[in-house]
Formats: structure tokens, C-alpha cells, sequence
């Protein structure tokens, strides 16, 4: 290695690591919060590691306890109220029992704390809305989106990318400049649209739409299935399979990682989606996690440790998805990425 | 035969043709029809002609929210910018990277209520982790949130969070230039900017360019996070009352679906301007591989 190039691989190391604390900083903020206790929450300056005041028990109370210089010595005491003068504490002697009561000023005290996690935030946040509820209208969607989106996008990108019909590149053009159309702008008239079916507050205008395809799934889909040779399917067709069967029995197989991807990330932007649940849903026994979680927000706005656990929950699934099938995304994310 | 494979290939792009004509041409032409009318959900359209149109020109906070989300638009170069270079950063052959990609692609999947949530809580005036860092440097405390100056770059750091989705991708992109471009560069006594400059950035310029124009629709309809966090909504002073928030406020709030479905309109006339505009730019600075 020459000495430029080792200069250059160190700066590269200590941004990568700057920008990895800059960018773990707000989960590991995340977290920490979930298990904090409610004083803990409320420190500033914030603490990064949850930890909860120690307490004695004096005169049959629980006292914070602090420590204090003394006359040159440290000693700890229990506060015990705040006076004109300074804090009035009890100084304990070791075995925390007390020898007598002085008034000091507040800022030669330090508080005693301790490591403390309260898992007790996570079985609260769950229990004070209808977590189980939410996640099976979420999973009650996002199944039927998955399956969908992959029927309908599987058979148009076979169409786009292994036959050839008269205008199809024209088609195609026009199919990829439907990806810039604003989705707010088709919403409201979709909205009246589902109303006319009596559709709201149902989960269908949410699952129906997937049922006819997308442009990006498609595209996607559409470079992958290019990329197989064309022999292939003219050997398939020269022994007499039809189009549908050679899809099923040859393309299918040879696509499964194109597959998982667009499952992957279909079921990932369900999940996500949190406008078209917040239009088409109106009774909170049907909210979805996303919308359930932002109603959870509106009911317990200063319970931080709360809301964090829930987030943390709901964030979880998604996480646990990623380390699962990280080579899947991965390399769906390299197939969009693929020109042609 | 040219007939029947016209047809076999219709019939499998069929599913897609009609979900075009039901769930985006019918939605844009019958918008274009409801935003001519008076239309209050409960009682039938009533046809008022450009009347919602010349309203909107005379509504002080249309143009707000217009403004609004054309400041947002400060956000695009930033993030491909800070994508493109993490993205180099890992395309060093550093040790590690599973790890680093992870850290920094996490945020990009984490559903946009929890991150709301989450920076929320980081901005809090009082307790938050932004003014504690700020102490630390040395430097005053802000209302982020609260305040109508600092209420939208706010959102920008905290969608710069999330700056990992487009960085992977840049990262894929980066992984496809062939080796041999740079070998040559490096031959012909190029340095290292200069190859970046040269040979790296006009190698990845179709996706970038992807990513331009899939942020700008974005952009154009930034909604959840000024719905979940700005309280009330639209923030201090109107300054997060963002163009999709105000049009989904006029249609379901007020219940104004002509006003709404007119907003939606110009919305679409300017992501189809905006588009142009950089399809027109993009000859200048897309670079596509020969023989294509």
C-alpha cells in the first residue's frame, strides 16, 4: 500500500465511523428512551445510558439520594426539601442510617443514580392501544397487496420483456412516464370513485388497486426477465407450451430473487403507507400499525418512554425483515439500478 | 399472426391497461371535471366554471403552501449530494461495509410515523437531543419546530436521515463502472477529482437523474410528517402548511373537493413542467453507454 493510499483509505475509515455515530445516534436515542423511567426522561442535559435515582427511606419516606462535600470529606445524604438557604438533607453514615439534618446549597450535590432498564415501558405501550389488532389489519393488507402486485406486474413484464407485438416500446415508454403522475393528485377522484362502491372504511380500495400492476414493479420486473436467454422459451415453444405455461414452468423459476425483491418491497411500502389507510379507513378498529401508531401519538403527546416503545415496535418487524433477506434487497436494489 | 401476437401481448399487459384507465386516467380526467365544479361531497358537483381556480390565485395560503414546498426543494441537491458521497465513501473496498451499509440504509425503512415520532421527540425544545448538541458546541438552542424560521429545515435534517435509500442505490450504480474507465483515466494522468469529475459522475448519471426526478414528485407531495408532527397543522405561522397538506385539508376537512381536486390540478400541470424541465436539462449532463 503507498503512503497516498494509505491516507486516503484513514479518511475514508474516520468518516465512515463519524457519520455511523451521526446516523445510529437517533435509534440508539430511540431505544434508550423506551427504557427509561419517567424522571430519567425528563434529565437535561439528556442521558444516553437509561438510569434511575437511588433511594433510601427516611423518616418512613423514600429520600433521593445525593452525595455532598462536607467540611473536605464526601458524604451521602438524603434530600429532603429545598429552603430559602440551600437544600436541607440528612447525612447518612455508612450502614444509610442518618446522624443528622444540614442545609446545603443545591450545587454541592450530586445525585446518585443506578443502571436501570424499565422493560415495563414496552408491555405498557403495547397494552394502551390495540397493538394485535393493528398488526393483523396490517398484515390482513399487505398480504393481498404482495400477492397481487406480484400476479399483475409478473404477467405485464412477461408481455413487455418476452414478446414482441406491434407497439409495445411505445406502450412501455408511456408505462414508465405514468411513475411521475403526483399520487395525490389521483386521490381525491379515487376517493369519490371507492365511495360510489361503498368501498370506505373497507380494506378493499386499499387491496384492489394492487390487483392491476404498477410501473415501477414492472420495470423492474421487465429488466430482470431480459436478462434470461430468449432459447429458452423458443425451445418451450417449438415442443407446443403456450405463453402462460412458459411464464409458470420456465420464466418463474429463473426469476424467484427478482420475485422476492418486488415482494420484499411491496410488502415494505404497505406496510409503510400511511396516507392511503389515514383517506380510506375511518373506524379505529381498522387502523393499520402506521395509522395506529400516529393515533397513539395524539393520545399520550408527553409519555416519551411510551411512545418510543411503541415506535420501537412497530420499527422492529421492518428490522427484523432487513437482517433476514438483506442479500434480496441488496440485489433488487442493484436490478433498479440496471439500464436498459 | 402479427394480429395474434398483438393480442397475446395485449392480453398480458391487460391487468396494467385497465388499472391505467380506472385508477389514473379516470381519477385525472374526472378531477379535471370536478375542479370546474362546486362540489361539497354531501350534494351533486355543480358546474361554476374556472371559479375555484380564480379563488385559489386570490387565496393567501395556496400561495403559502406553495412557497412552502418550493423551499423543500432545498433538500434534492443536498441529498443527492451527501447520497452520492457516502455512497463513494463505501465503494472504497472498505472493511466492514455490511455493517456501515446497514447503519446507514436502516433509517430509510423505518415507517414515517415512527421517524416522525422519534425527531420529534430529538427537536423538543426542552429535553430534545438537538438542543443538547448544540449546547455542547457551544452554540444557542432553537425552536425547531415551534419556531416559523427553523420549522422546515428541521424536516430537511430529519429527511436527511433517511438519506440511506437513495445511497444504496448509488452504491449499485457505483459498483457497475467498469474498472477499466478508471485504469484509463488514471493513465491519461487524471487525478483522483478529476476522475470523479470525468468518469465516475457521468457514469452514474442515469440514475442520478432517476433520482432527481422520482425526489421531486416526492417532494411535491410532502405530507406525512408535517400531518404527524406540526401541531397545529401547518406549524407556527402557516411555515409547514405544505401544498399536499393544504389540499388534503381543503378536500377533507373542509370538505371543498372542486377547490381540492383544482389544486391537484395545477400540482400535476407543475411535477409535469418540472419533469420536462429536467427530461430538457438531462441531455446536457445524462451520459448513456454506447449502442444503446
Amino acid at each position: 500500500m503507498t503512503g497516498a493510499r494509505r491516507i486516503t483509505v484513514g479518511i475514508t475509515y474516520i468518516a465512515l465511523c463519524l457519520l455511523s455515530v451521526l446516523f445510529a445516534a437517533p435509534f440508539v436515542w430511540m431505544i434508550a428512551t423506551s427504557l427509561k423511567v419517567d424522571r430519567a426522561v425528563f434529565t437535561y442535559p439528556p442521558e444516553w445510558i437509561p438510569r434511575k435515582p437511588v433511594q433510601v427511606s427516611y423518616a418512613g419516606k423514600m429520600r433521593d439520594l445525593y452525595t455532598a462535600r462536607l467540611n473536605g470529606r464526601t458524604v451521602k445524604v438524603a434530600w429532603l426539601h429545598e429552603t430559602p438557604e440551600g437544600v436541607r438533607a440528612a447525612v447518612l453514615d455508612p450502614e444509610m442510617r442518618a446522624r443528622k439534618e444540614i442545609v446545603v446549597p443545591s450545587q454541592s450535590l450530586r445525585q446518585e443514580k443506578r443502571f436501570f432498564l424499565r422493560w415495563g415501558n414496552y408491555p405498557r405501550a403495547i397494552k394502551s392501544f390495540p397493538f394485535l389488532v393493528y398488526l393483523r389489519n396490517s398484515l390482513i393488507i399487505c398480504i393481498p397487496v404482495v400477492l397481487g402486485t406480484l400476479i399483475s406486474c409478473t404477467l405485464a413484464a412477461y408481455g413487455f420483456a418476452r414478446l414482441t407485438w406491434p407497439g409495445r416500446d411505445a406502450l412501455f415508454i408511456f408505462v414508465l412516464s405514468t411513475l411521475m403522475i403526483p399520487y395525490i393528485v389521483t386521490l381525491l377522484p379515487m376517493f369519490l370513485m371507492f365511495r360510489a362502491f361503498g368501498w370506505i372504511g373497507t380494506f378493499l380500495p386499499l387491496i384492489a388497486p394492487a390487483f392491476f400492476g404498477n410501473a415501477f414493479d414492472i420495470f423492474l420486473l421487465r429488466q430482470f426477465f431480459r436478462t434470461l436467454p430468449a432459447e429458452l422459451s423458443d425451445a418451450a415453444r417449438i415442443d407446443g407450451c403456450n405463453e402462460l405455461s412458459i411464464l409458470w414452468r420456465i420464466i418463474v423459476p429463473l426469476s424467484r430473487p427478482a420475485l422476492a425483491t418486488v415482494a420484499l418491497m411491496t410488502f415494505i411500502w404497505a406496510w409503510l403507507d400511511f396516507m392511503g389507510p389515514l383517506v380510506y379507513l375511518n373506524d379505529e378498529s381498522m387502523y393499520t400499525l402506521a395509522l395506529g401508531l400516529s393515533a397513539f401519538l395524539g393520545r399520550h403527546a408527553a409519555d416519551w418512554s411510551g411512545l418510543m416503545a411503541a415506535a420501537a415496535v412497530v420499527v422492529m418487524p421492518i428490522i427484523i425483515l432487513f437482517f433476514f433477506a438483506q442479500r434480496t434487497f441488496i440485489k433488487g436494489i442493484a436490478l433498479t439500478g440496471m439500464k436498459g | 399472426m402479427k394480429s395474434r401476437r398483438l393480442i397475446t401481448g395485449l392480453l398480458f399487459v391487460s391487468p396494467w391497461i385497465v388499472g391505467f384507465l380506472i385508477f389514473t386516467f379516470y381519477p385525472i380526467a374526472a378531477s379535471f371535471y370536478y375542479s370546474l365544479c362546486d362540489y361539497r361531497v354531501l350534494s351533486p358537483p355543480r358546474f361554476v366554471g374556472l371559479a375555484n381556480y380564480s379563488m385559489l390565485a386570490r387565496d393567501q395560503y395556496f400561495w403559502r403552501s406553495l412557497l412552502n414546498t418550493a423551499f423543500m426543494f432545498i433538500e434534492l441537491p443536498i441529498a443527492v449530494a451527501l447520497g452520492i458521497g457516502v455512497a463513494m465513501l463505501l465503494n472504497q473496498a472498505v472493511k466492514g461495509l455490511p455493517f456501515f451499509r446497514t447503519v446507514f440504509y436502516l433509517p430509510a425503512i423505518v415507517p414515517t410515523v415512527a421517524v416522525s415520532m422519534l425527531w420529534l421527540w430529538i427537536f423538543n425544545p426542552d429535553l430534545g437531543l438537538a438542543n443538547a448538541g448544540l449546547e455542547r458546541l457551544g452554540l444557542p438552542r432553537l425552536g425547531w419546530l415551534v419556531d416559523p424560521t427553523t420549522s422546515k429545515p428541521a424536516f430537511i435534517l430529519m429527511d436527511l436521515w433517511g438519506v440511506g435509500g437513495g445511497m444504496i442505490i448509488y452504491l449499485a450504480a457505483l459498483q457497475g463502472v467498469p474498472q477499466h474507465l478508471h485504469e484509463a483515466a488514471a493513465l491519461d494522468g487524471a487525478g483522483p477529482l478529476q476522475r470523479v469529475r470525468h468518469v465516475t459522475l457521468p457514469a452514474i448519471s442515469p440514475v442520478i437523474f432517476f433520482m432527481v426526478v422520482t425526489g421531486m414528485i416526492g417532494l411535491f407531495q410532502y405530507f406525512t410528517q408535517a400531518w404527524i408532527m406540526t401541531n397545529p397543522r401547518g406549524g407556527p405561522e402557516h411555515s409547514t402548511l405544505f401544498y399536499a397538506l393544504y389540499l388534503f385539508q381543503n378536500a377533507f376537512e373542509y370538505f371543498k373537493m372542486g377547490y381540492a381536486c383544482a389544486m391537484g390540478w395545477i400540482l400535476f400541470v407543475l411535477s409535469l413542467i418540472a419533469t420536462v424541465l429536467v427530461f430538457r436539462t438531462s441531455a446536457r449532463w445524462v451520459y448513456y453507454e454506447e449502442g444503446r
